[in-house]
């Protein structure tokens, strides 16, 4: 128990650096995956076909091949980062973006017919149509889904830890090492702080959910 | 037709070729060396030593991902110094190298799989320390290795550990040299899964060096010396190797002392360490002396 | 292709659509040569490096690792579904004392990340790194096939459950003859994308140093020289892609099938007032 509260330090920068990750490429993730659902439903093939691609292959590629590719591939090409973080998160929100795009795109699906019709009855464009009818109830009914995927994307953060990044689980692995003899209290301690992140979300998760049923 | 077939088989000779190049490259990894069996050995009755023999077989725990000392073959088999070293010890108790059942142990589970007894002995660059001698017994040491610094050919700003403070030097998450070169040395640590995996952020020049054991860091200088080079020959630890085996096995623990003495009169130390880790650090190591304790 | 979303293109849009789509063809082919022609020019396309596959002891390692990769799936899967379909009765349980501390344990498995629940039962159980690797899959993914049936149960009309009652079946019959059944066939399309996240799963597996394909060809990379961890990491990464993809195109299969079999189901069954006209 003790190792908890001597290591806090460590325990604290791991924690900020693993938030950083899960928020900046959540934030990328949601707009590149609402833009990839979007393109999955328009009007010209070649947006349809690059997005249903993209999905299908990140989608069936590991999380660890996709960090290989952005942390050791994409240098070679001449991308180099100073720091670390960016490949991982390079990494992450591509990879959380193809799970957001289907969820979207199964949102989409999910708002009835008539919605789409009324709207270009009264004359709208394809873009009106999906950014203002559209998405907007099929956002409604996808969040809980979406947060589920946030909450993946926490925990898909800890990879980062094998690539070159030192977040919460990666400062787990040092503790453990350093403090051999407390190994489960070292863990106990990082799965604590991962729960202050994820627990939250499930909540949150659980409550939009009743609203939205009731909604309907 | 002809002309292509010829082609393809030149093609495959380049390639078999290329690979034997790579394999010896790797540090005298095609030595499948087996060391004279004793015949009949007579120990003690009820010593470990008694059980192994007569059991005729021996499980070793080894690491499979450390370059010259014990790493996977492409025949699935482990080769290197350390697996030498174990041969040796079940050659003494006669037992053949096809009889010993080699498992992977990674740091993290060294001390559990004595403890529970899932491996008889474990040698596997495992330093001696104070901290694990409470959990298990340790014979020899019978390597000394030591931390160093391994960086770019054209670096010449990190010659000793304290050049890299607030630098960023890239190790393998969770082991002990990570640990040394932050808290001792105030380096930023990029952590790594293995080693091996620090070279290409070090090519890259994303990180100043890449820290772990010397002989280690010799291995990848050896295969690329045009690209990476030692910061300097000193070490800044001391890393003495011992071979892990259950705790307060005094006769066995002694017994192995013996034997490691025996090698080292004998000349199969030096051949051990010839076929394997001295195909790339030549200077030949003495045997540390042993720690009877 | 039409939709609802949008008029069918006239022959102007179709020109404009063309001409979008080909240009962003030749963008994106651009793109992938010159990462090409940059891999090419440091070396990573010479035939020496590659000529490695012409070795059968590579083939066996990496035959190895295919192997390590489905057997840990293929265990985990087993123990995993069965206690997903154990944990989401207790979930949904009418006793308040299991209900709750089940839903607690849920929601932590739910949100741990599986490297530590793979490397916490590696060091502090001490087992092997199958059995950490089993472990950490099975934990989290029977969490979530709870959440998927017990989704698929919450999904099915109220009178399932209250015909089942009604014909004097417990409460527990009713879930598991009735409301079981009928949520695992509607969700088994989502049960099959998650057996395709558990496959992937496995390649976590590096944390506790168990020998899956991704390892396999590590330590392979390692063994022959930094020059070949390209080759070998491109034929893990193609080999890991084929295999998910044939899960995930059986998940589509069987989703096709199933909604054929509903439709065809639903057609016997005519609705007072809509018969159709024969």
């Amino acid at each position: 128990m003790d190792v908890i509260i001597e290591s806090l330090p460590q325990y604290w920068d791991g924690f900020l650096r693993t938030l950083f990750l899960a928020v900046v490429s959540g934030i990328i993730a949601l707009v590149f995956g609402t833009l990839l659902a979007a393109a999955r439903v328009s009007p010209i093939a070649a947006l349809r076909g690059f997005s249903m691609a993209y999905v299908e292959v990140v989608r069936n590629t590991p999380l660890t091949i996709a960090f290989f590719f952005a942390a050791v591939v994409l240098p070679r090409l001449g991308v180099t980062f100073e720091q670390f973080e960016i490949a991982a998160i390079i990494a992450l929100s591509a990879y959380t973006a193809a799970f957001i795009a289907e969820a979207v795109r199964s949102g989409v699906n999910s708002v009835p017919v008539g919605q789409a019709e009324a709207a270009r009855s009264i004359g709208m464009k394809f873009g009106q149509v999906l950014s203002l009818i559209i998405l907007p109830q099929a956002l409604r009914t996808v969040i809980p889904p979406l947060i589920n995927i946030l909450i993946a994307l926490v925990k898909n953060s800890s990879v980062a830890g094998a690539f070159y990044v030192l977040e919460l689980f990666g400062y787990g692995k040092q503790l453990a090492n350093d403090h051999g003899d407390a190994v489960m209290w070292v863990l106990v301690g990082v799965a604590f702080f991962y729960l202050l992140i994820t627990v939250p979300l499930g909540y949150l998760a659980n409550v939009v959910e009743r609203k939205v049923a009731i909604a309907r | 037709m002809k002309a292509f077939l010829t082609r393809r088989k030149s093609l495959l000779v380049a390639a078999s070729a290329a690979l034997a190049l790579s394999l010896s490259a790797c540090g005298g990894s095609s030595s499948t060396s087996n060391p004279p069996v004793a015949e009949k050995p007579s120990f003690a009755a009820d010593s470990t030593m008694a059980k192994l023999s007569s059991a005729g077989k021996i499980t070793i725990g080894t690491k499979f991902d450390q370059p010259l000392f014990g790493q996977k073959g492409l025949d699935g088999k482990p080769v290197g110094f350390d697996v030498e070293i174990g041969k040796l010890l079940a050659a003494k108790l006669g037992i053949p190298a096809d009889k010993i059942e080699w498992v992977e142990t990674v740091s993290a589970n060294r001390e559990q799989f004595i403890k529970q007894g899932k491996v008889d002995l474990i040698v596997a660059t495992y330093t001696i320390s104070d901290k694990r001698k409470t959990e298990v017994d340790f014979a020899g040491p019978y390597y000394e290795a030591g931390q160093a610094l391994m960086v770019n050919k054209d670096n010449s700003s990190i010659t000793k550990p304290e050049d890299v403070k607030g630098k960023k030097v890239c190790s393998v998450t969770g082991s002990t040299p990570a640990s040394t070169i932050v808290e001792k040395y105030g380096a930023v640590l990029v952590p790594a899964a293995t080693y091996s995996a620090c070279l290409e952020p070090l090519r890259n020049k994303q990180v100043e060096a890449v820290t772990t054991d010397n002989v280690i860091l010799a291995g990848f200088v050896n295969k690329e010396p045009d690209a990476f080079k030692l910061a300097s020959d000193e070490t800044f630890t001391k890393e003495p190797y011992g071979i892990g085996l259950k705790k307060d096995d005094k006769v066995f623990r002694s017994w192995i002392n013996d034997q490691l003495e025996a090698f080292d009169k004998d000349g199969s130390y030096k051949k051990a360490w010839e076929a394997t880790a001295g195909a790339v650090i030549k200077t030949a190591p003495k045997l540390p002396a042993i720690d009877r304790y | 292709m039409s939709s609802v979303l949008y008029d069918v293109p006239g022959p102007k849009a179709r020109r404009v659509s063309l001409i979008g789509s080909v240009i962003g063809i030749i963008l994106i082919a651009a793109v992938v040569a010159v990462a090409v022609m940059t891999l090419a020019q440091q070396g990573i396309f010479e035939s020496q490096r590659w000529a490695i596959f012409s070795q059968a002891d590579v083939w066996n390692l990496i035959a190895n690792g295919i192997g390590a990769t489905l057997s840990a799936a293929a265990v985990a899967a087993v123990i995993a579904f069965p206690l997903g379909l154990l944990l989401c009765l207790m979930r949904i349980s009418d006793i308040a004392w299991i209900r709750v501390p089940t839903r607690i344990v849920l929601e932590f498995l739910r949100g741990m990340p599986v490297v530590l629940m793979m490397l916490f039962v590696l060091l502090v159980f001490a087992t092997s790194s199958f059995i950490a690797v089993v472990a950490g899959l099975v934990l989290y993914n029977s969490a979530i096939f709870a959440e998927i049936i017990r989704a698929g149960i919450q999904s099915l009309p109220k009178g399932q459950r209250e015909a089942g009652l009604a014909i004097g079946l417990t409460s527990f019959q009713s879930r598991l003859t009735i409301e079981l059944p009928q949520a695992i066939r509607r969700m088994l399309p989502s049960l099959v994308a998650q057996l395709v996240v558990l496959l992937k799963d496995t390649s976590l597996g590096y944390i506790v140093a168990y020998g899956e394909l991704l390892r396999a060809v590590q330590v392979m990379a390692d063994f022959l020289g930094p020059q070949y961890l390209f080759p070998v990491f491109f034929v893990a990464a193609a080999i890991y892609i084929a295999i998910n993809l044939a899960v995930s195109r059986l998940a589509i299969w069987i989703e096709k099938r199933g909604s054929k079999k509903a439709a065809g189901g639903t057609a016997h069954v005519p609705v007072a007032g809509t018969a159709p006209a024969k």
